[in-house]
């Protein structure tokens, strides 16, 4: 293995890092409120789609936005079924996953070729031109995000009033906070933030949708944030870990002799996850009212 | 009105009252049908198709006849089986999101039985117990998972739900391929294929065993002393623990019950659906049923009998869906939009009172709008 193949491999490792490091980052804001969404899968098809369908129109910039508003508009939807109606949040979010992918597939019919739509050339977002290769903004924006985050969570008053909505909602609403809107607003952030990840992967990365676009990515989102702990910084590590390994079952794929059948590669990345989260679990905390609609007695 | 007469009325009024309560989730899950296909309808006219004819198309292909009944019912049965995995599990206070792979791995233990010679009956059964024991085994994993590791379950299943996927591939297409046509299995021989029930569809014998299994489910839940402890310590797991449930044990049940239904989802697909009897890479005759059996289990209100007449309507959809893409133009996936729109309704709890408090919070409104504008008003008419 040459300098220039671990050059790429860490290139394309970062650029499978950014949609799942925006995603879980996300999410965590999310759980720290105490709403647990696993229709990110969804959220991330819904966005992709839509913001490559926004990307045609409009240009790049246009694709992200329209992105980040159906993550929004998803788990705001979400957001008010799960606190004010006192909803399951496991079912709402594996309803979001089946809508999304059924929507995405009836979709892509709709815009021609079956199950494929290709971003127009004037829809990509460019890429860095750099002396290692082509490098996307957005892993800049990856990057940071996890350290205003962090900030955020551990030196604010807002910050303070997330963790109190997720801990113990009764003692934050005898303080006056209102926790179904701490939620929503929470939950909301995370859907623009996971809409930002799915714009990304259409418009800035792969620059086309398939029906089976997110494979398991809002997913492996989740299994990075249960790894961090709700910890944006070791988030966005579990994020880069993932994203390398993705990028290795890539790679091996290409090789011309073939060391160990694709099928496993493919693989590897759930497994790794699987044996992080059983060895990280048990030092991790989660929030004790994550996942309960908060009812006021 | 003699006091015998008001009493008897208002006996009768309590009568209807807890009926109509008692009907409350049925009520519900049609309300939730509802607001699905009102969505697929939207949203199939903004993109200019016909709603009221596909859905004429769909419900006729779905229930028109004894040929479309019996696909619709083909449909149903590894639905069943899958619903059952979900809500087994959901009664036990788990969210078992893995039938899918463990699905996937039934089949390939059931395409196993390919190799072996044995007579007529006992070759379907060593099928469909293949298939459970390897459902039950993948399911086991996570299960172990979740009491040593304290891994969330949700995480895990989906996991292996992936794992199950490139792994069964890897089988299909490596180990247990057909010499002859590289891009499927060994096909199952007659000697263990389920007999079609009805000439010309898919309807096999296999529709008894999922209704089987799920009678089976039925009964172990609300008569037996496993089932009580079982939905116990779903409800509760606190004060289940205190009243001496062991709730590992009943968790380890569900599971591997679970795992052991949506194996057999698999075996059932495999040894009853013609015509190739066989497993291809990518597994196209089983992709999402596992996913599909949550809806199921949602709008079947997690009850064997109410899975059964869920999975009848979820299967018309499916099995209509190809009726109402030839006659009405609309792609098959719509199905998948309606199933997903329904699952989002039903997560909302007593969905029954949605509509009254929206009606109280409507009356609340205009009322203070009243009350705020009322005087002005009142002023600017005088």
């Amino acid at each position: 293995m040459s300098l220039s193949n671990i050059v790429d491999l860490i290139r394309i490792a970062l650029h499978a890092m950014v949609p799942l490091a925006l995603t879980a980052v996300g999410e965590i804001v999310g759980e720290t409120a105490g709403l647990f969404n696993i229709g990110l899968e969804g959220i991330l098809l819904l966005s992709a789609f839509a913001g490559a369908i926004g990307a045609d129109f409009g240009g790049p910039l246009v694709g992200l936005l329209v992105g980040m508003a159906v993550g929004g508009v998803v788990s705001l939807l979400f957001a008010i079924i799960n606190t004010y109606w006192k909803g399951t949040q496991m079912v709402t979010g594996v309803g979001i996953n089946l809508f999304a992918m059924g929507f995405v597939a009836f979709g892509l019919i709709q815009l021609g070729i079956p199950g494929h739509h290709v971003v127009a050339e004037t829809g990509h977002l460019m890429k860095f031109r750099t002396p290692l290769g082509l490098f996307s903004p957005m892993i800049l924006v990856a990057l940071l995000l996890p350290f205003v985050i962090h900030w955020f969570m551990k030196r604010t008053r807002a910050g303070l009033m997330l963790k109190a909505a997720g801990e113990m909602p009764e003692a934050a609403d005898v303080a006056g906070i209102n926790i179904n809107r701490i939620r929503l607003v929470a939950a909301v952030f995370g859907g623009v933030m996971a809409g930002l990840a799915g714009a990304y992967m259409s418009v800035g990365w792969l620059y086309m949708v398939t029906k089976g676009f997110a494979a398991g990515r809002g997913f492996i989102a989740l299994a990075c944030v249960v790894f961090s702990g709700l910890n944006p910084l070791l988030a966005l590590l579990a994020a880069f870990v993932f994203g390398f390994f993705q990028a290795l079952a890539e790679w091996v794929k290409t090789l011309p002799s073939k060391p160990i059948p694709f099928e496993f590669v493919s693989m590897l990345p759930y497994i790794v996850t699987l044996l992080v989260v059983s060895g990280a679990i048990g030092r991790v905390r989660f929030p004790k009212f994550l996942g309960v609609p908060y009812k006021r007695e | 009105m003699s006091p015998q007469e008001a009493q008897r009325k208002s006996r009768l009024l309590r009568g209807i009252h807890r009926t109509v309560t008692g009907l409350h989730p049925a009520l519900e899950s049609l309300m939730a049908a509802v607001v699905g296909l009102l969505v697929g309808a939207i949203l199939m006219k903004i993109w200019g198709f016909k709603p009221w004819e596909a859905y004429r198309a769909l419900i006729q292909g779905a229930y028109g006849g004894g040929y479309e009944l019996s696909n619709t019912l083909a449909w149903a049965t590894p639905l069943i089986l899958t619903a059952l995995t979900f809500s087994m599990c959901l009664r036990a206070g788990m969210f078992n999101i893995g039938a899918e792979g463990q699905m996937y791995m039934g089949a390939l233990a059931a395409v196993c039985i390919a190799y072996f010679v044995l007579p007529p009956g006992i070759h379907h059964l060593v099928g469909l117990l293949f298939a459970a024991t390897a459902g039950a085994l993948w399911s086991l994993v996570p299960a172990a998972l979740k009491l040593l590791r304290g891994v969330s379950e949700v995480i895990s299943t989906i996991m292996f739900n992936w794992i199950a996927r490139w792994l069964g591939l890897y089988l299909t297409l490596n180990i247990l391929v057909d010499p002859i046509r590289s891009e499927k299995s060994v096909s199952i021989p007659t000697s263990a294929r389920l007999p079609v029930l009805v000439e010309g569809t898919s309807l096999s014998y296999g529709i008894f065993v999922s209704v089987a299994f799920a009678l089976v489910i039925y009964f172990l839940l609300w008569h037996t002393a496993t089932g009580y402890e079982l939905r116990a310590a779903g409800l509760n797991p606190t004060a289940a623990r205190y009243g001496g449930i062991r709730n590992k044990r009943t968790m380890f049940l569900s599971f591997i019950l679970g795992g052991m239904a949506a194996g057999l989802a698999g075996a059932t697909i495999m040894m009853g659906m013609p015509p190739t009897y066989a497993a291809f890479g990518g597994f196209p005759q089983m992709l999402n049923m596992g996913f599909n059996g949550m809806a199921v289990a949602m709008v079947g209100r997690n009850h064997p009998i109410g899975i059964i007449i869920a999975a009848i309507f979820f299967g018309g959809l499916s099995s209509g869906g190809g009726w109402m893409q030839i006659l009405a133009g609309v792609p098959l996936e719509m199905v998948n939009v309606v199933m997903g729109a329904i699952v989002l309704t039903m997560s909302i709890p007593e969905l029954i009172r949605v509509f009254p408090a929206i009606k109280n919070g409507t009356y609340k409104l205009i009322r203070s709008l009243r009350d705020g504008k009322g005087k002005a008003v009142e002023e600017g008419s005088t």
